[in-house]
Formats: C-alpha cells, sequence, structure tokens
C-alpha cells in the first residue's frame, strides 16, 4: 500500500485557509476558520492510522489486511464535539448580533480604560479626583456578576447608544468601528 | 474495591444532571438532586484518596476489555486528591449558587439549565483528572470546556456574549491543538494509552519527542494560562455569575495544570523543555501580578492573580524534582481553594457594596464585619502571610527551589517572593479601599447613585414606561406600544420586541423575567439588608476550608510528597494499569 499524497496537502491547505479565517475579526470568518481547522484537525486524526487498507471488519478481512479501526472511532467521537461545538459557536454570534449589531470581536472596554488612564498604579488616581460625570459617561454598565440572570438594562442601554440605526432583520453595516 | 467506586465520580454527576434536568421545573427538588449528588461524589473521592494512599495507584479497564485495548481509569494519589479538592469546591460552591438563586426569588427559576450544567463540567473535571488516555483526557477536556461555555454565557446578556466569544475561540483552538498533537502521537507511537506511551514515547527520536512535548504542552498551557498564553483569562472570567467565575478560576485552569503535571512527569521524563517551562514560569508570576496591581476592580485583580499564580505552579514543575513537584501539587490543591473562596467574596462584595469597583466601594468593613473577616483571611492567605497555607506552599516551592539551585532557580525564587509581595500590595489595596476607608470618600458621596448609572440609564422612573414589567407581558404589542410611547425611536422599540421575543423564548417560565429588569437595577445599588444567609454560610465554610488546610498542612504536605514520589519514579502508574487485568 503507497501512501497517498492527497491527504497530506488537503490537511495543509485546510489549515493554512483556516488559520486565515481565524485570524480574521469578523466572527463569522472565525467560526469558518474554526471548521476548516476542526475538519483538517479530523483529517490528521484519521490519517494517523497509515495508508488505506480494507475495512475493518471482523471476519471480511485479515488482520494485517486491515486498516487500524482505532482512528477511526476517535475521528468519529471528535466529529461529534466538533459538530456540537460549532452549533454553539454560531448560537453565540448570532446572539451576539441581534445584541449588539456587529459580529466582530470586541474590545475590552475595562482593558481600554486601564490602558487609557494616566498612571500606571491605581493607587496614582486618587478616587477624589474623578469627576462623577466623568465616571458616568465612561464607565460601561457592569457586567452583573453578582446574578445568573441576564441584564435587560443593559440591553436598553446597548439600545440607546446605538440610537438611529434602524431594528431587527435590515441589512446594516457589519460594523460601526470607524465612526467612533 | 477501587474498581468499582473509580468510575463513579463521573458517572454520578452525569446521571445526577439527567435527573436534574428532569425535575427542572421543580427547583427544590433539583437543587436537592445537585447537592446530594455532588455530597455523594465527595464521599467517594475521599474513599478514593483514603485507598489510593493507603495502597497505591489501581486503574480499572471499564467495560473489562483486555487492558492495552480498553479505557481505562486510573486512580493514583495525585488524581485522587484532586478528585477530592474539585468535588469538595464544587459542592461549596454550588451551595453558594442555590442561595443566591433562592435570595433572588426566583423559585420559579428560568434558568434551571444552571444546575445540570454544573453537574456535566463536575463530571468533565473528574473525567479528565481519572483518564487513563489521551483521547479521554481530550473528551474530558470536551465536556468541562462546553458546559463551561454555556455556563460562561448563562443568560446571553451582551457583556457575558462578549467575554464569552474570547473564551470559546481561544479554547477551541487549544482542543483542536490537543487533538492535533494526538493525532501525531498515534502516528508516533500506535498507541493513546498513557501507560503505554510512557515505555513507547522515550524510543522515539529526540526531536520526535520534543515536537510531541511541545505541542502537548502549548495545548495545556493555554487551558492553564500560562503566560504567552493567558491573556483571555482576565478579559473573560469577570462577567461571568459568581459561582460560575469562583468555580472556573478554582478547577478549570487547574486541570490544565494537572495535565501538565501527567504529561512531564509520566511521558517526558527527561525534560526537554524544563528551561523554557521555568522562563514561561517567571512571566507568568510577573506578567500576571503586575496586572493584578493595575486593575482596579475586584473580579479582574483577582483573575490576574489567578494568572500570577499559576506561575508558581509551572515552577514546581519545572524543576522536576519530587521536592518541586510536592510543592507544586500542594500548591494546587491550596490554590483551588483560597481562589474559588476569594471570587465567592467578591459576589458577596458586589451584593453587598453594589459594584466591584475599588474606585466604588468603601466602608465594608464597619457595614458588614462577618464579610471583612471572610475577605481578609483568604486574602492574607493567597499573598502567603506565615501561618496559612499559602505561606506553607510557596515555602515548599522556594525551598525546592534553593535545593535544585543554579542562577536560573534563584531568578526564578527571587521572583516568586516579588510575586508574593506584589500580591500583597494587590490585595491590601482592596482592603483599604472596599473595606477600610470611611464610605464618604468614594469616588462620588452617593455610591447608590453612580452604580445606579452604571446598571443603565433608564433607571429614571419617567424614562422607564416599558422597562419596568415588560417582559411579563404578551410580548410584542404591548411592549411595542409601551415603548414607542416616549422619546424611544423605531430602532429601540424594535431592539425592544427583539429583547421581548428572546425573553419569551429563552424563559420558559413567564414570572422568571417578570423580576429581571427590578432586580437588576436593585442589584447594583449597596445593599443594606443583611447578606442572604445560605451565600454567606457557604462562604463561610470554604474559608474554613482553607484555613483548615493550613490545620492538616503536615499531612497534606506528605501525602502530596508521596504523590510526587509516584509521579517520579512512573513506576506505580503503568504497574497499575497493567495489573489492572488481574484487579477485575
Amino acid at each position: 500500500m503507497t501512501p497517498t499524497i492527497v491527504l497530506p496537502v488537503v490537511i495543509g491547505g485546510l489549515y493554512a485557509a483556516g488559520v486565515y479565517l481565524l485570524l480574521d475579526r469578523s466572527l463569522t470568518r472565525v467560526i469558518l476558520g474554526f471548521i476548516l481547522l476542526g475538519n483538517a484537525t479530523n483529517l490528521l486524526l484519521l490519517s494517523s492510522s497509515g495508508p488505506a487498507m480494507l475495512a475493518p471488519f471482523f471476519g471480511y478481512a485479515e488482520p494485517e489486511e486491515m486498516s487500524d479501526p482505532l482512528p477511526q472511532a476517535l475521528v468519529l467521537t471528535a466529529i461529534v464535539i466538533t459538530f456540537g461545538v460549532t452549533a454553539f459557536l454560531l448560537a453565540m454570534v448570532h446572539r451576539s448580533w441581534r445584541l449588539v449589531r456587529q459580529e466582530v470581536i470586541e474590545v475590552d472596554e475595562e482593558d481600554r480604560r486601564v490602558a487609557a488612564r494616566q498612571g500606571m498604579d491605581a493607587d496614582d488616581v486618587d478616587p477624589d479626583d474623578i469627576d462623577p460625570n466623568e465616571l458616568r459617561t465612561e464607565d460601561r454598565p457592569a457586567g452583573k456578576g453578582n446574578t445568573l440572570h441576564s441584564d435587560v438594562d443593559v440591553e436598553e442601554q446597548l439600545a440607546r447608544r446605538y440610537d438611529g440605526f434602524a431594528s431587527d432583520d435590515i441589512a446594516l453595516p457589519p460594523t460601526r468601528r470607524g465612526e467612533q | 474495591m477501587i474498581g468499582d467506586l473509580a468510575p463513579l465520580p463521573v458517572l454520578l454527576p452525569l446521571l445526577g444532571a439527567a435527573a436534574a434536568l428532569l425535575v427542572g421545573r421543580h427547583p427544590r427538588v433539583q437543587r436537592t438532586v445537585s447537592i446530594a449528588v455532588l455530597a455523594g461524589v465527595v464521599g467517594v473521592s475521599v474513599a478514593l484518596l483514603l485507598i489510593a494512599d493507603a495502597e497505591g495507584a489501581a486503574a480499572v479497564a471499564v467495560g473489562d476489555w483486555p487492558v492495552p485495548v480498553a479505557i481505562m481509569l486510573v486512580v493514583d494519589r495525585l488524581s485522587a486528591l484532586m478528585l477530592v479538592v474539585a468535588g469538595t469546591v464544587g459542592l461549596g460552591v454550588l451551595v453558594f449558587a442555590v442561595g443566591q438563586g433562592t435570595a433572588d426569588g426566583d423559585e420559579e427559576t428560568p434558568l434551571s439549565i444552571f444546575h445540570p450544567t454544573f453537574l456535566v463540567l463536575m463530571a468533565g473535571v473528574n473525567y479528565a483528572f481519572l483518564a487513563g488516555d489521551l483521547f479521554n483526557l481530550y473528551v474530558g477536556f470536551e465536556i468541562l470546556l462546553t458546559s463551561s461555555y454555556v455556563l460562561l454565557t448563562l443568560g446571553g446578556s451582551a457583556p457575558r456574549i462578549r467575554a464569552g466569544i474570547t473564551y470559546v475561540v481561544v479554547s477551541l483552538l487549544s482542543s483542536l491543538l490537543f487533538l492535533a498533537s494526538i493525532a501525531l502521537v498515534y502516528a508516533a507511537t500506535g498507541t493513546v494509552n498513557l501507560a503505554q506511551l510512557a515505555g513507547r514515547l522515550g524510543e522515539l527520536p529526540a526531536g520526535t519527542q520534543l515536537m510531541l512535548q511541545s505541542m502537548l504542552l502549548i495545548a495545556f498551557g493555554i487551558k492553564a494560562a500560562v503566560f504567552p498564553l493567558s491573556a483571555w483569562l482576565p478579559d473573560s472570567y469577570p462577567t461571568a455569575p459568581a459561582p460560575v467565575t469562583a468555580v472556573f478560576a478554582g478547577l478549570l485552569t487547574k486541570v490544565g495544570v494537572y495535565a501538565v503535571i501527567r504529561t512531564q512527569t509520566l511521558l517526558f521524563p527527561d525534560g526537554a523543555l524544563d528551561d523554557l517551562l521555568m522562563w514561561a514560569a517567571l512571566a507568568t508570576m510577573l506578567v500576571g501580578i503586575l496586572g493584578a496591581v493595575a486593575q482596579s476592580d475586584i473580579r479582574r485583580i483577582l483573575s490576574f492573580t489567578l494568572v500570577s499564580h499559576i506561575g508558581y505552579m509551572v515552577f514546581g514543575i519545572a524543576l522536576a524534582t519530587t521536592a518541586g513537584l510536592a510543592g507544586a501539587i500542594f500548591y494546587v490543591v491550596h490554590h483551588i481553594a483560597i481562589q474559588t473562596t476569594l471570587f465567592l467574596v467578591a459576589g458577596l462584595i458586589e451584593r453587598r457594596g453594589g459594584s466591584t469597583s475599588t474606585a466604588r466601594l468603601g466602608g465594608l468593613a464597619t457595614a458588614s464585619p462577618l464579610l471583612a473577616v471572610l475577605f481578609f483571611v483568604p486574602a492574607m492567605n493567597l499573598a502567603g502571610i506565615p501561618p496559612f497555607s499559602g505561606f506553607i506552599g510557596k515555602v515548599g516551592l522556594l525551598d525546592a527551589g534553593v535545593a535544585v539551585g543554579g542562577w536560573q532557580v534563584y531568578v526564578l525564587v527571587g521572583g516568586a517572593v516579588v510575586t508574593s509581595l506584589l500580591t500583597l500590595v494587590a490585595m491590601s489595596r482592596v482592603w483599604t479601599r472596599a473595606f477600610w476607608r470611611p464610605p464618604t470618600q468614594a469616588a462620588s458621596a452617593d455610591t447608590a447613585a453612580a452604580a445606579a448609572r452604571d446598571a443603565g440609564p433608564e433607571n429614571g422612573p419617567e424614562d422607564d414606561p416599558a422597562g419596568g414589567e415588560e417582559p411579563a407581558e404578551e410580548p410584542l404589542p404591548a411592549g411595542l406600544a409601551g415603548g414607542a410611547t416616549s422619546t424611544t425611536t423605531a430602532r429601540q422599540t424594535g431592539r425592544r420586541g427583539a429583547w421581548l421575543r428572546h425573553v419569551a423564548v429563552a424563559t420558559a417560565a413567564p414570572a422568571g423575567g417578570e423580576g429581571q429588569p427590578s432586580r437588576g437595577a436593585e442589584d447594583s445599588r449597596p445593599s443594606t439588608r443583611p447578606l442572604p444567609a445560605v451565600m454567606m454560610a457557604a462562604t463561610t465554610a470554604m474559608v474554613l476550608l482553607t484555613v483548615g488546610l493550613t490545620v492538616i498542612a503536615g499531612p497534606l504536605y506528605g501525602m502530596t510528597e508521596r504523590a510526587a514520589g509516584d509521579l517520579r519514579e512512573r513506576t506505580p502508574y503503568i504497574e497499575a494499569v497493567y495489573g489492572a487485568e488481574v484487579d477485575e
């Protein structure tokens, strides 16, 4: 049995395309990239059994003519896992789209705030110096870590922030990053 | 004996999750079921630990298949110890979550998925500890990660989805790397069984070994949040609900650390990458703690200290001596308990003070002295102040480091001490800000108003025509009409409609939706009500547990030394796996 060149080439191509897509900021592309990477990895797992041989059924072929069944069992499990996770990821991206009208990976506001601060040390900022009004405009809504529920008020604040944009199910520019 | 018990830490939570789903409409029954199940798991784990410590490692071939083919569950001292700690911490967090649910008055909770998902998470964690081959380790990881995705995005609000996407994408990438390295390991050796691999990997060329080792290390390094691969963690943990963050911080990264310990000792005992791991440990400690010092939000500070202290464990692993490993294992145990406890306390602080920002909080020491004690003790423990277990763990690690010697190790020892001091700085800042100073000094004189603004602009009653009860009403027409009467625009109305649709779909029980908006606003104000008793009790129990670790530090350290000895020897594990045939 001669090993095939097709599988390595396909796996390499899938990895390259997958990594390229994964590096994008758009979540749809990230999902596509993840799917490609997942398929490439599954193929890699499958090809770890060596060159293709006869189907590993008992009585169908001699043991030495069979291909190794274990990677096939592993890859089946891996495919199921990849599938389930992809479905979850899709649901999440859809939710993100419905919530904030964009499907790019967002900047972490807290990081931005820390980066924008003058002093290196949190102690350099005297809390008495902070203008309450400034604090109000600067702060993003808290994540509501103390509840197991979602934040309706955050939702409404977002609605206010994106005031002027048409509502659901209308084509919108994919990102507003440039306008800020 | 051990053959009958070993599958239970995985089986019980999975069956319990199924049961909890079935009784999802009866919250009380559901809570009882999940607490009973986890208590059972803790009992089984303790029994396993006692047996494993007395008789050494043992393995079970699931389904009675012959040994190299079968799926193996291996219980040795390390995995049994991890099972006990994970189970205990999980139980504490679950009780806390139940207390929170009761306090929020969601008898008819729309989140019936919390308990089943939590149990599945525990099953995944336990499975990862018990798995005797690489692929089942991967499956264990996937079980716990998938349920962690659900828990992290619970409720599906915008900040959680934002944080969740980063977390999910990064976790997926690490899982794919792990899977790819399994494929390569199998291609190189023809097995994924850890005990078999221990024999076969050594026969491979050094270059191939190094490649496989580094791929596995990168995959586990992402999960364990070791420095260059840790940026995802402080970004994604703080937004989740308090109990969820607590259990994530305690357990998930430690599963990665466990996997690193396992592969480094069992599969690659030559220590080809130990130098690299040392530098990674140093960078993890320093970068993490500097991040913590720069932050002003308690949850974020804690997330950064979490990253930072992973460095201690990696340091112990990189020393690759019995003493180093013993220190690392002790530190894992200590850190699981302490970090979970601190995140639970942060949840209480947020409840009491209305915020987790140190710029906002103040005067909590007089407002709630018990809470102050509950924060102070674990915080000092984390920083490594002498009587506590954090001190013992750090001294053990430093001691092991000095015993090895060499300039690189001394640099690391210095870095570890600096990290410990900076942890103290970060913790004492939280203490002075949130607890010690009088409340009037807080950023805005009226913390309540600031926090209410923080929560959302619609808190003014005149601005809230539809905000009050809308999810309780019939989804579309009422909500739309209500929204359109005020100054809201078409977009806002549309979004509101979309939200109502979502709420109607996502929350099966309308009563759950009713409380939501008002509760959301209420929560962010400092509460003068006493903190819910169950939450306080759970947190107190966890604090007592961390203090208890100090009390039993002697026997515990002895056990981690024996576990480390087993790991270094490698034969107990391998013999247990091959001996499993006789066992059955």
